[in-house]
């Protein structure tokens, strides 16, 4: 599982950071790291749920 | 064990709720319904980048359509819900009565309109995809000027894309500054602040008397006596649950669907998003949330619920949303209130970036942040964890 942020659509909202903050950071810049670009599986179900709960749908998963 | 699950109102709530019975592997029949004719779309974009052109309309689509295919729901648009009994579990769609065995109610909220206006051309509200389509269309158009009543989340942000596309644009507030029932006056004089500055021709304090005009609007009369001439209105005034099609149907209904701590409105029934108003425990009482992120979560708990007898947990969520205007990025977690003592904790005010803290009776209530998600977000956990005021100023002190 390797996380895509689309840095076009996204707008730190910080959504994803609250759910998973090992994966996500939206730092002092107000921009959003992926700290880990490659969660383990058993993660899958956070991570579906950070997919699901940007405002901005600028998160997708690719296996 | 219900074996098939009906579903009204097909945007946000509706469709996750939908999503989440699938992904748990619930294979009965799925009807979703709805009285839009377009497939489940997302609604912020419509006062940002849809209005200002930046996107086509099909770009707020919420699901792909080929992943729609794989949801295997009975999708029928354009079809309206328009009686329910509880008692014989039967509900009626364009009239023609259907038995249900679970239903999630999720059929949202509607504009209030200023009275007077009915079929006045160049008056609009915006809710739906053709309500953002038509106001785009008239902004195209060169209007001599748009006014917004309203200074809401709605109706800022239709002021802000308006001004961003070069059209003249007066917004009025009744109060005394932007969203200043929700957030108090010193950080609702910023958010006036920042429209201002931004070219806005903001008035608050002021209220709409009357709209003058026949069949086209021509001008709006204030309360202090001051005519402004407009060919083009937007009325964002707040919205009203849609719940007039459940009268006598057994269910609760005050200023939206009655549910308990478990969305629960009666045996079978359960409510979501918008037109939802549930017990929530974090807060020990009723509460309507018209925001995204609760549509989104309440959505597919309100789903579940109705496959189990006693749900492992009540619902209760922090309330959380966001809005952008101009560059500006505004968040709110958490439920302040007028009494509550207000703190900047994070940046400065001059800056049009910080974080505040609301709190009363030595406890957290909520955090705005104007430009800093991320203290927001670590604010949203301090709420969600009950944090007292000075647990949550001790975790401020330690931004910097």
């Amino acid at each position: 599982m390797r996380i895509v942020v689309d840095y076009d659509l996204c707008e730190s909202n910080a959504i994803c950071m609250d759910l998973a903050p090992d994966v996500f950071e939206v730092r002092d810049d107000d921009f959003l790291y992926v700290l880990n670009e490659t969660p383990s599986d058993d993660r899958r179900e956070v991570m579906e749920d950070a997919v699901r709960r940007c405002p901005k749908q600028a998160i997708a998963l690719k296996d | 064990m219900r074996k098939s699950i009906t579903i009204v109102g097909a945007s946000l709530a509706g469709l996750r709720g939908a999503e989440a019975l699938r992904r748990d592997g619930f294979d009965g029949p799925i009807s979703l319904i709805g009285d839009e004719p377009h497939a489940p779309y997302d609604r912020p974009p419509l006062s940002k980048k849809i209005l200002a052109g930046d996107w086509e309309a099909d770009r707020a689509a919420l699901t792909p359509a080929e992943r729609f295919a794989d949801l295997n729901l009975d999708l029928r648009l354009g079809s309206r819900a328009t009686k329910l009994n509880v008692d014989s579990q039967t509900l009626w769609v364009d009239g023609e009565p259907e038995a249900y065995q679970g239903l999630l109610i999720a059929t949202g909220a509607r504009c209030r309109t200023l009275p007077g206006t009915e079929g006045m051309n160049g008056v609009h509200t915006l809710r739906t995809l053709n309500d953002c389509l038509a106001i785009r269309t008239a902004l195209e158009a060169g209007p001599r000027r748009l006014v917004v009543v309203g200074a809401g989340f709605i109706g800022a942000e239709v002021a802000a894309t308006a001004v961003g596309r070069g059209v003249p644009t007066t917004l009025i507030e009744s109060l005394a500054a932007p969203l200043e029932r929700v957030v108090g006056n010193m950080v609702g004089e910023v958010v006036a602040e920042v429209h201002r500055s931004n070219g806005v021709d903001l008035r608050c304090g002021v209220g709409v008397t009357a709209v003058h005009g026949r069949e086209q609007i021509e001008a709006v009369e204030l309360t202090d006596g001051t005519i402004i001439e407009t060919d083009l209105l937007v009325v964002g005034i707040g919205v009203l649950p849609n719940t007039e099609w459940l009268e006598g149907s057994g269910l609760t209904i005050e200023n939206g669907v009655v549910c308990d701590e478990t969305c629960l409105a009666a045996p079978g029934v359960t409510a979501a998003g918008d037109v939802a108003r549930w017990l929530n425990p974090r807060y020990g009482e009723l509460m309507r949330v018209e925001h995204w992120d609760n549509a989104v979560e309440q959505g597919p708990y309100a789903a579940r619920r109705l496959l189990v007898d006693q749900p492992a947990n009540p619902f209760t969520p922090v309330p959380w949303f966001w809005s952008d205007q101009f560059d500006r990025k505004i968040q709110l977690a958490g439920r302040p209130s007028p009494d509550d003592e207000v703190q900047i904790v994070n940046g400065s005010i001059e800056e049009h970036r910080f974080a505040a803290f609301y709190g009363s009776h030595g406890k957290l209530r909520a955090v705005f942040g104007m430009n800093r998600p991320r203290q927001v977000m670590q604010g949203k956990n301090l709420l969600a964890q009950g944090a007292s005021w000075q647990e949550a100023l001790a975790v401020a002190a330690a931004w910097e």
